[in-house]
């Protein structure tokens, strides 16, 4: 599967379209990190227990979106876009989505 | 009791701010170090790119970075908030955060072997409060993302005069 947030795959051509696909996660930290967090509020900076959360849970978001495209029978997606919304205290839902396509 | 419970804000503010400034400077010196080693990988805003690219595979590379401002700052800001106009403790850390993601994206792609990343983009998230009452952000989220390629043996990023990318005559 490849992944692109371009308007075509550089160096492949679009053969056929198979309509948009998506997929989300929504997580929360447990509590042990939100602590740590809370403390390294104070003093400012990188909070890593955050950042590994996000992108963790952002690779969720692209593998159910690839999953879903496979379905379809395509093997590129293409002009994807990434939505970051804060659903709930503590809790983040990571959304991502683009175009299947059948690339040559 | 009471002396400790007076005392106890300012002594914070003062930690918060020196052990904030402090990692602030540390941070700014590694970025320095950390670009200048990254003049491997090519970012670029465009999405087309120039034709005569001959790509040989490519792929979707991500960088990303939660960072969050001291307590002392925090507060600064707000009361600076109050009188309008321009918050600028706030903008280095918003600098250093991008810069932090568009590094971590760069590094991704030159461990896989890439040498170009096209049609970069960040992105600015706030993260939901963790505190009950709502106040104070649990940090800003600034993610980096662009599609990563590989030229093709015998290709090279020169760029030879593409009529599209020339002024009109």
């Amino acid at each position: 599967m490849i992944i692109s947030n371009t308007q075509e795959v550089p160096g492949k051509t679009i053969v056929e379209f198979f309509g948009v696909v998506s997929g989300s996660t929504v997580r929360a930290k447990h509590i042990g990190k939100d602590i740590m967090a809370g403390l390294k509020n104070i003093v400012g900076g990188e909070l890593k227990g955050y950042t590994e959360l996000l992108s963790e849970a952002r690779g969720e978001a692209i593998r159910r979106m690839s999953y879903q495209a496979e379905e379809m029978g395509a093997n590129a997606i293409v002009n994807v876009r990434f939505a970051t919304s804060s659903v709930a205290q503590g809790a983040a839902e990571l959304f991502a989505y683009g175009t299947a396509v059948r690339v040559e | 009791m009471e002396l400790l419970s007076v005392a106890i804000t300012p002594l914070m503010l003062l930690g918060a701010w020196i052990s904030g400034t402090v990692l602030q400077r540390r941070h700014l010196r590694t970025l320095l170090v950390l670009e200048s080693g990254s003049r491997e990988v090519l970012a670029v805003t465009i999405e087309e790119m120039p034709p005569d690219w001959r790509v040989a595979s490519c792929e979707l590379v991500m960088g990303n970075v939660v960072i969050s401002q001291d307590y002392f700052k925090r507060i600064a800001a707000t009361i600076k908030g109050m009188f309008g106009g321009n918050i600028g403790v706030y903008e280095p850390m918003l600098e250093r955060a991008r810069r932090e993601a568009l590094m971590r994206m760069k590094a991704v792609a030159h461990a896989r072997g890439y040498d170009t990343i096209i049609n970069v983009r960040l992105e600015t998230a706030t993260l939901a409060s963790m505190r009950g009452d709502g106040k104070g952000t649990a940090g800003v989220e600034i993610l980096a993302f662009g599609t990563a390629i590989r030229l093709a043996e015998g290709s090279d990023r020169r760029f030879r005069g593409d009529p599209r990318f020339l002024p009109a005559a």
